[in-house]
């Protein structure tokens, strides 16, 4: 009971604390779950993808 | 939420089971008490299911369902098609490989997009377009910029009018589309015997089998079997629909030079050059499966989190006990 108790009254008790990290919360949450994927992604197709060969040719490029 | 304990689910079960067995006797005397006042309903369903009326429903019913199936699949259910084509006539259907980017999670793999992109340069860009991706296009995917760039300014663009209202040539630019091999659809016949080389910018989308189907046309040029007569100028693919086709076999090993030293054998040039059409096609690919796998992970939360805020809020309502004291 304890935390959710900390939960409504640090959070809920002001709507405007409420809504604003509900706000928050929901920014937070699509920086991280883009974060999250986009490392599985990244790490799932090591190698395949342009930015694993890119290097070899803009290097090739400016010499 | 947060005000009810965690085991009022799994009580508010148990209750609801003990309400259930109330439940049909409650049921049955409401049954009887209304039994006598439809006792005509048996007589009056049969003259409904015989009355004219109904069996003429019944036909326009049956009529209507079966010529729907039959605007919607072709054929009807059950019941054998008769055809003149042989299975040669329809095309082989080409084998499921097992693509580098076949998986939900697996992106285009783009050493090959990019060899491959040299295989359509150097051998079918002599015959088909490309109308629909530009040189930007390939920056960022197969290519730097630079390398674009110069590759474009290689080919010579129309372009005006000028103030004098003269049109001129001048080099490529990155917004340029990919120049086509014929200036239009008449030339492209005239040379290629009266065939149309069909432009190969979604030809991956446009054919039964895909990827599986552009690959295995690609490297299927056989010697005709026994009895099958193929016209002068055609060639005999058994993939291609009817047998034969007028684009020759154009991929040997060794006909083009692969600069990251992969030996350029036929069916490494046919899986690069099908991966090449086939992001050309879907450009969109990696991006659609990324966002696809996060789609999955938050409906598949807001779903189960839905469920849990249903039986929450049914919790009262199911464990509810309705008790009848008869008046004495
Ligand atoms: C010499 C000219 C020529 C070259 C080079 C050429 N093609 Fe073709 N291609 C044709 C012609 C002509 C057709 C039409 C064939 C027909 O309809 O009988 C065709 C048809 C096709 C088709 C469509 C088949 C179908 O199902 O309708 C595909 C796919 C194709 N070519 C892919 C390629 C690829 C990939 C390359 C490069 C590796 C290539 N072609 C090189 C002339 C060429």
């Amino acid at each position: 009971m304890g935390l959710a108790d900390a939960f409504y009254n640090s959070i809920v008790r002001r709507n405007s604390i409420y809504v604003s990290s509900i706000f928050a919360g929901a920014f937070a949450f699509g920086v991280g779950l883009d974060l999250g994927v986009s490392s599985f992604w990244d790490r799932w197709n090591r190698g395949r993808q342009w930015k694993d060969i890119r290097a070899k040719y803009s290097e090739a490029a400016s010499e | 939420m947060s005000r009810l304990p965690g085991t009022a689910l799994r009580q508010s079960r148990g209750l609801w089971t003990s309400v259930n067995t109330a439940r049909p006797a409650f049921r049955n005397t409401l049954l009887s008490s209304t039994r006598h006042a439809s006792s005509s309903s048996p007589q009056h369903a049969q003259s409904f299911l015989t009355s004219r009326a109904s069996l003429a429903a019944f036909s326009c019913l049956t009529v209507g369902s079966i010529a729907w199936y039959t605007q919607l699949y072709g054929t009807l259910p059950f019941i054998g098609e008769v055809s003149a084509n042989s299975p040669a006539e329809d095309g082989l259907h080409p084998v499921a490989y097992p693509w580098s980017h076949k998986g939900w999670f697996d992106s285009f793999d783009h050493a090959s997009i990019r060899r491959g992109y040299q295989v359509y340069r150097e051998v079918c860009a002599a015959c088909h377009s490309l109308d629909r991706i530009a040189w930007r296009n390939l920056v960022g995917v197969s290519h730097t910029v630079d390398e674009v760039k110069a590759m474009a300014e290689e080919i010579e663009y129309e372009d005006g009018p000028d103030a004098e209202g003269q049109m001129f040539q001048r080099p490529g630019k990155l917004s340029d589309y990919m120049p086509p091999p014929y200036p239009n659809e008449e030339a492209a016949r005239a040379g290629n015997a009266g065939a149309l080389p069909p432009d190969l910018s979604l030809i991956i989308k446009a054919r039964h089998g895909g990827a599986d189907y552009v690959f295995s046309l690609l490297t299927g040029y056989f010697d005709p079997p026994a009895g099958v007569q193929i016209r002068e100028g055609m060639n005999y693919n058994p993939y291609f629909p009817g047998g034969a086709i007028s684009m020759a076999r154009v991929l040997f090993d060794g006909v083009v030079e692969y600069a990251d030293g992969t030996p350029a054998t036929t069916s490494q040039m046919a899986k690069d050059v099908v991966t090449f059409l086939n992001w050309a096609a879907e450009p969109e690919h990696d991006e659609r499966k990324q966002i696809g796998i996060k789609a999955v992970i938050i409906f598949s939360s807001l779903f189960a989190l839905s469920i849990y805020l249903k039986r929450h809020k049914w919790t009262t309502i199911k464990s509810r006990k309705i008790i009848y004291n008869p008046p004495n």
